[in-house]
């Protein structure tokens, strides 16, 4: 069974905001709110970067621990969904999440915040798939259809990845091995450490320097550094 | 201090060998890349292949300050949102999870099982004297308003904040998903609600009864005594509000302004605190309601079942007098003018 995360290459995100206005269109997300944002560290300076974030759809989910109503759950791969007709908008789910994921349609005075609206991996929600009940409350289950996440489906760089986390790696790792530096798996720390460990071992996300050795010929080759065509075929 | 300079001056050194090592062997350098092989074992791996770090700027320590919850720049409205990762809601978890449920439980089985455990010791304070069937007044009309609208809210508060901590592994199972998320909606709205009858009613009793509750001399001696408490025929003498009255008094009002306080920064989300600051008075909120909760049900105990002739205090307000100059000796002293013989029980002094 496929784990599905996202992960969001700080070496390629060039703060287009694509994936916010393709999350925003695919599942017409109610005003006010931002399933998926787009963050610029640095802005303007030196050492400038930007990130695409949204639920990171966590292993020990903060928010479904908090839930007073239990109105979370995760599906079988991994991807954390709520009940909006369990939810009473008490906001404990914000507090805890670390990425800033649940949100509300209404300023909330008097806990009148309304039913908390979250990132999907558009997967929709408990309705039949592909519902219209299911729609207007959670937006497109791609997921039933076979497609992927919109918002890195759309990526101009294709620095937002979403998918199986072995695919995701595998994909990532390459890009790391083949640039020799740098790690940027924005999150992973943070959203998937998991019991066994194993996960973070497989994450690519492990050191800052990789290129220092494994797999891929010449990994401490930089790809047209030396100029002309190189005569073997290199892992880009 | 130590380590920045060395790292720094490690750099320096790696950037002066790259730069002597590509100007001396070009050709070298340019065929290693490119055919691969053993030679690449000389590639110094060390030192950055492309200048992907700023001068005097770790990217690490980017990153850090990203976990740390430094903020970037966002162009929505909300720009709350350029916080990444904010690390305090998972230690807000942790402790609401943890020992903040925890400790509450027990503080509360712990209440309970101490009330009932003394039930079937010491069972009804009964009135030791004779009961005279004349009454006097005790609390009037407006006194009692103000403690049943600031119990009755109370009572609703702390069973849907309760249910808010606890619910989700009591009644949950117990009436289903949808059942106890209706009823828990409906507890939130009397909770925000509610709250403010019962800010309203802290105040009034703080401002009706705080005269008679500055501690005094009595008091000491109602402690040392235990109140009668444990001893049947022991009445130390009080005035209108006893020790233990006193500590229920300013348990209300202290815990009261608190609970008052928290509340209300967390019903107008972000207007006085900030997000940490929410969390924070979140898990006060409900540490300071676990033990109001504890010392009110001690306080219900003793003022229904535990004991004869109190809950008339705050029922008609009118109260047997044998139980006033039992309980309220220098009070009944105050009122009617009788001498009542203190320190224990046995024939009224008329």
């Amino acid at each position: 069974m496929a784990r599905m995360k996202f992960l969001c290459d700080a070496e390629r995100c060039i703060e287009c905001n694509a994936c916010v206005t393709a999350c925003k269109n695919e599942n017409e997300v109610p005003w006010g709110i931002n399933r998926r944002r787009v963050v610029t560290i640095n802005d303007g300076k030196p050492g400038e970067r930007t990130i695409s974030v949204a639920c990171m759809h966590c292993s020990d989910a903060p928010c479904k621990a908090v839930c007073p109503v239990d109105c979370f759950y995760q599906t079988d791969e991994g991807v954390v969904l709520h009940n909006k007709d369990l939810c009473i908008g008490c906001g404990y789910c914000f507090y805890a999440c670390p990425f800033g994921a649940p949100q509300y349609p209404q300023a909330g005075n008097f806990g009148s915040r309304g039913k908390m609206d979250k990132c999907t991996f558009c997967s929709g929600g408990p309705e039949i798939d592909n519902s219209d009940a299911e729609f207007k409350k959670y937006g497109r289950n791609r997921l039933a259809e076979g497609k992927l996440p919109l918002c890195a489906e759309m990526c101009s760089t294709k620095a937002l990845l979403a998918g199986d986390a072995d695919m995701v790696s595998a994909i990532y790792r390459e890009r790391v091995v083949a640039r020799g530096f740098g790690s940027g798996a924005w999150g992973w720390g943070t959203a998937y450490q998991t019991r066994s460990g194993q996960e973070r071992d497989r994450s690519a996300g492990g050191g800052m320097f990789q290129g220092t050795g494994g797999p891929g010929p010449n990994p401490g080759a930089i790809p047209g550094a030396g100029g002309g065509m190189p005569t073997q075929k290199q892992g880009l | 201090m130590e380590g920045h300079r060395m790292k720094a001056a490690v750099a320096v050194l790696l950037l002066a060998v790259g730069l002597a090592g590509g100007a001396a062997l070009p050709a070298a350098a340019q065929s290693s890349v490119r055919v691969g092989g053993p030679v690449d074992q000389h590639i110094d791996r060390d030192a950055p292949p492309v200048a992907n770090q700023i001068p005097g700027q770790s990217r690490a320590d980017s990153w850090h300050g990203i976990r740390l919850g430094e903020q970037g720049t966002v162009s929505i409205p909300n720009k709350q949102a350029g916080v990444l990762i904010q690390s305090e809601g998972e230690a807000w978890r942790a402790v609401r999870n943890g020992p903040l449920s925890q400790y509450g439980s027990w503080m509360l089985g712990g209440i309970l099982a101490l009330l009932a455990l003394f039930f079937l010791l010491r069972g009804r304070i009964r009135i030791d004297g004779e009961k005279t069937g004349r009454t006097i007044q005790r609390f009037n009309a407006f006194e009692r308003g103000v403690h049943w609208m600031t119990a009755g809210s109370f009572v609703v508060l702390a069973i849907s904040g309760l249910n808010v901590l606890y619910g989700r592994h009591t009644l949950l199972p117990l009436l289903g998903p949808q059942p106890f998320a209706t009823l828990t909606q409906y507890g939130k709205l009397a909770h925000n609600y509610l709250g403010f009858a019962f800010i309203l009613g802290v105040a009034l009793t703080f401002v009706l009864w705080v005269g008679h509750n500055i501690p005094s001399r009595h008091d000491l001696v109602w402690f040392l005594k235990a109140g009668g408490l444990f001893s049947k025929g022991v009445h130390p003498p009080a005035h209108k509000f006893n020790g233990g009255q006193k500590i229920i008094f300013w348990s209300t009002v202290v815990g009261g302004a608190a609970l008052g306080f928290t509340g209300v920064q967390l019903i107008f989300p972000f207007s006085f605190a900030t997000m940490e600051q929410m969390q924070l008075f979140q898990l006060a909120h409900a540490a300071i309601a676990v033990v109001m909760i504890a010392i009110i049900l001690a306080h219900i105990y003793i003022g229904s079942i535990g004991m004869e002739g109190a809950f008339a205090a705050m029922g008609d307000g009118q109260v047997e007098l044998q139980w006033a100059r039992e309980h309220h000796s220098l009070w009944v002293e105050d009122v009617t003018g009788e001498k009542v013989r203190h320190g224990h029980h046995g024939t009224p002094a008329e």
